[in-house]
């Protein structure tokens, strides 16, 4: 196959629901790659539900939920993602060129999700395996019981960082406003060092920032297990 | 949950297309908020002169105030009914001979006053709220809507939004507050008057007695979030000015756009989609606890 071979889903003239319904239709085998989807013009619940292994690219800013409980496919938004980008997504990659509005990858199981810009309040909440790699900055509560995966920051991260976090783990370039509950900031050791090196690549981020620059977090443990000094707080 | 807009125009070129403008925005954020609809939009003074908007439930109530206004025999005080409400105009000087007349029916309430702003709000779909007071057709400098999903007092007019406490101020709300009983009790002693017992009124009051105390928009934002406690996203205006402000936690969504002609806020990205050249605006959130305003240019 030579050249560029993609259909184009025009927002202005079909609805959203033709759109994912087509998208929805779509199984592992299939032939059909690349999806260009026109004038979202910041509706909800863009590319929703995918589970196939092809290309969306979304050209414009989006609302909630743009990419949301994603398997396999690559879907790439042209502009900024409203809250909850790739929610819950299961596996694949999301990119963002621009920023990201709060709960970004909310609870995501697994896949990447890339934002070229910034992301809001709550990236990262409840993860349970996914990575997401910001190149901007992050804001409040970011990360807030995160289970699993890995959350990379180029920037600045917002403050109660990690808050009850459980064994998700946190990389930050920049400077943290605060540490939420039960999150500390751990030594960076060669195998931290080695592991966010692979997880660049994985964004295809080689060479852009040296690992080495970058402070881990994770949890400290101590919310894990009920301690009698806080039966009064009860 | 809500929706709220906002357009603060820089370019003069935009001023005639305000109206229409907030009309789309407005109607655009019916899913967030279809029980009622309010907006108040801020023409160019007019020198010497006040405007008061005035709400009755009963239209009749305007022809008769109209007769009573005309009896006063100064052809420069005048009222244009637009549906349930009417715009009063008048002559600095004529203030207390107005009063008296209004003083005699009891049946119209004024919901707003100043130099250059007007209010409107009323139960119904917002876009047709917005049609029903011809606000496609409204020209101005700036202006601020609310469309309103009650959920924790009842779908009336005068718990519709914006909330005006002060002269050309007003504002809108998305989220709640949980000390507006406190902050109302102080705001009664310093001598303020409050027509509902809604926490935005009281958000609206605070800037206001904020700003009769010397402050400016940007220093009275900043001051509530100091007092202020709940959830909030507001947007408010002023005679010259625009302000948005949300709480710490920021749960209300906010997207702002700017380019040289003009600033805007939504509760979404789809409000602004038709907005001229929003595809090259900055668009952004407005970060939490963060003051943004913009004055118009002297």
């Amino acid at each position: 196959m030579s050249g560029e071979v993609f259909e184009t889903i025009d927002l202005s003239s079909r609805a959203l629901r033709d759109l994912n319904a087509a998208l929805h239709a779509l199984r592992s085998g299939t032939n059909r790659r690349d999806f260009r989807v026109l004038n979202p013009r910041g509706q909800h619940a863009v590319a929703v539900g995918v589970d196939a292994p092809v290309g969306i690219t979304v050209a414009g800013h989006v609302g909630y939920y743009c990419a949301g409980h994603n398997k396999q496919a690559r879907i790439t938004i042209e502009g900024n993602a409203g809250p909850g980008v790739a929610e819950n997504m299961m596996s694949g990659f999301v990119h963002v060129l621009g920023d990201a509005s709060q709960s970004a990858g909310a609870s995501a199981h697994g896949g990447m999700l890339l934002i070229e810009g910034n992301a809001g309040a709550r990236c990262g909440i409840s993860l349970k395996g996914a990575d997401i790699v910001v190149k901007g900055s992050i804001g409040h509560m970011s990360a807030f019981m995160a289970q699993a995966g890995t959350l990379i920051v180029f920037g600045d991260a917002g403050d109660a960082l990690g808050d009850s976090l459980y064994e998700a783990r946190l990389f930050v370039r920049g400077k943290v406003a605060s540490l939420g509950a039960d999150c500390i900031e751990k030594p960076m050791r060669d195998e931290h060092v080695a592991l966010l090196g692979e997880k660049l690549a994985l964004a295809g981020l080689v060479g852009q920032v040296d690992p080495k620059e970058f402070r881990r977090y994770g949890s400290a443990r101590k919310l894990y297990n009920f301690h009698p000094d806080n039966a009064l707080a009860y | 949950m809500c929706g709220i807009v906002g357009l603060f125009l820089k370019d003069r070129s935009l001023q005639p297309a305000l109206g229409g403008h907030l009309a789309r925005m407005l109607g655009v954020l019916s899913d967030r908020g279809p029980d009622s609809a309010g907006f108040a939009v801020y023409a160019a003074p007019q020198p010497g002169m006040t405007k008061l908007t005035l709400r009755a439930t009963d239209r009749r109530a305007f022809f008769h105030l109209g007769n009573a206004l005309d009896a006063l025999g100064n052809d420069r005080v005048s009222l244009h009914p637009r549906a349930t409400h009417a715009v009063l105009t008048m002559p600095d000087g004529s203030e207390a001979e107005v009063q008296d007349v209004l003083a005699a029916h009891p049946d119209v309430e004024i919901v707003g006053q100043g130099a250059r702003m007007e209010l409107y709000k009323e139960v119904g779909r917002p876009e047709r709220v917005a049609e029903r007071f011809d606000l496609p057709f409204m020209a101005g400098t700036h202006g601020i809507g609310h469309t309103r999903m009650a959920t924790e007092s009842a779908v009336t007019t005068a718990g519709a939004h914006p909330f005006s406490t002060g002269p050309d101020q007003c504002l809108v709300h998305n989220g709640s507050l949980s000390n507006h009983n406190a902050i109302r009790r102080m705001l009664v002693r310093e001598g303020q008057h409050f027509a509902t017992d809604n926490d935005s009124e009281v958000a609206a009051g605070y800037l206001t007695w904020r700003m009769a105390q010397g402050a400016s928009l940007g220093q009275a934002l900043e001051a509530a979030l100091a007092d202020l406690d709940g959830f909030f996203t507001f947007v408010v205006g002023t005679g010259t000015g625009f302000g948005v402000l949300r709480d710490p936690i920021a749960c209300k969504p906010a997207v702002m756009a700017e380019t040289d002609r003009y600033v805007a806020f939504g509760s979404e990205y789809r409000a602004l989609v038709d907005l001229p050249g929003i595809e090259d605006a900055h668009v952004f959130e407005p970060e939490p606890a963060r003051v943004y305003f913009w004055e118009e240019a002297a």
